[in-house]
């Protein structure tokens, strides 16, 4: 009963890192075991986005070669003992790892944990190709922008290559208020142009920077973005969620907020 | 966009995006290589200079999408822009 979910975009910088954390804390909330893994050997980030960078003792790599064991080398998150992160090594690159080793890892977990989430490097050698051999499952992030849409329209097409027949999309970073000027591409657009399944939208929002400073994901916790996550978990778990109506600050609400900071 | 907005704006960069990525993604889906399109080209040149004479620094080709007539949406179709500069009639 398990899934394995690979979070991809080609592009670098669109918020592969962010959504994995999210959607794993997210699905750990709802009481799901959930693995993350950090497949992006040399750069890894996943730690710090979650807050667990100084509880590092062994990684992936380690793991690998048959240094430690699996259950060594797993971190147990902050605030969810059902969620651990399987770290990327720094010092290493991505030739220290090949599809059959990663699938073999995979497959081990597959019977601890209900959802094993893989945070894909950006590009489409090595990295990609490994965290790609095991999963059952693809998350599209991207961003309305012509060359993010490039690279996950490119994506997309070796994924299906590789017979990966259920692949999401996440549109990121959107902005309700350029959109509606013309001035960004609309969730319809991407989608049209795309042409996958939507599995969610999530707003450009300033509270992703304060919870990425902070290393604690904000999935779930009152915000736009945090609401946008959860939404995603849940549509992840099979539930159907309308996606949500991103609130542009009308005029209302800006004399509202002017009220509120004492102008 | 309100009407007075179109009036003065010839058109939102977000539709220009979305034109721009379109015509983007049609070569990068065809796998059409430049190399290729470089052969095309000069094929083209040489069938059409047997019967007029065309301006060969002027001619343009591309992949792009046009609307299909059978009425299924758009499809890739190879668009060429030859000028003529003289044509040789054959009587």
């Amino acid at each position: 009963m398990s899934e394995v979910i690979v979070i991809t975009s080609g592009k670098g910088g669109v918020g592969k890192t962010t959504t994995t954390a999210n959607i794993g804390t997210g699905l750990a909330m709802m009481d799901k075991r959930v693995v993350m893994i950090d497949t992006d050997i040399g750069l890894r980030n996943l730690d710090v986005v979650m807050g667990l960078e100084n509880r590092i003792v062994y990684n992936l790599v380690d793991v690998v070669e048959g240094n430690c064991r699996i259950k060594q080398a797993m971190i147990k998150d902050k605030r969810y003992s059902n969620l651990f992160l399987l770290p990327s090594a720094q010092t290493r690159d991505k030739s220290s790892v090949n599809p059959e080793q990663m699938k073999k890892l995979v497959d081990e977990l597959r019977n601890e944990f209900d959802y094993i989430l893989l945070d894909c490097p950006a590009g489409i050698e090595q990295g990609f190709k490994n965290a790609i051999s095991g999963a059952d499952r693809a998350i599209i992030v991207t961003t309305p922008e012509v060359s993010a849409i490039r690279d996950a329209d490119r994506i997309i097409g070796l994924l299906e290559a590789n017979e990966l027949k259920k692949i999401e999309l996440v549109v990121n970073r959107i902005r309700m208020d350029m959109v509606k000027r013309g001035d960004m591409m609309s969730v319809e657009d991407v989608i049209d142009i795309l042409a996958i399944d939507l599995i969610g939208v999530v707003p450009d929002d300033e509270n992703i920077v304060v919870a990425t400073n902070e290393g604690e994901p904000l999935v779930g916790k009152d915000s736009q973005a945090g609401k946008a996550f959860e939404n995603i978990c849940k549509r992840i778990m099979g539930q159907e969620v309308p996606v949500m109506e991103f609130e542009v600050d009308g005029i209302f609400k800006k004399i509202l907020g002017l009220f509120k900071r004492g102008y | 966009m309100g009407f007075i907005d179109s009036f003065f704006r010839k058109k939102s960069s977000g539709n220009m995006a979305k034109d721009r990525l379109k015509l983007v993604l049609v070569s990068d889906r065809s796998n059409c290589s430049p190399e290729t399109m470089e052969m095309i080209k000069n094929d083209i040149i040489d069938v059409i200079s047997k019967y007029m004479e065309i301006d060969t620094q002027g001619l343009d080709i591309q992949i792009t999408q046009t609307e299909s007539e059978g009425g299924n949406g758009n499809v890739p179709a190879l668009y060429a822009n030859i000028p003529i500069k003289e044509v040789r009639f054959h009587r």
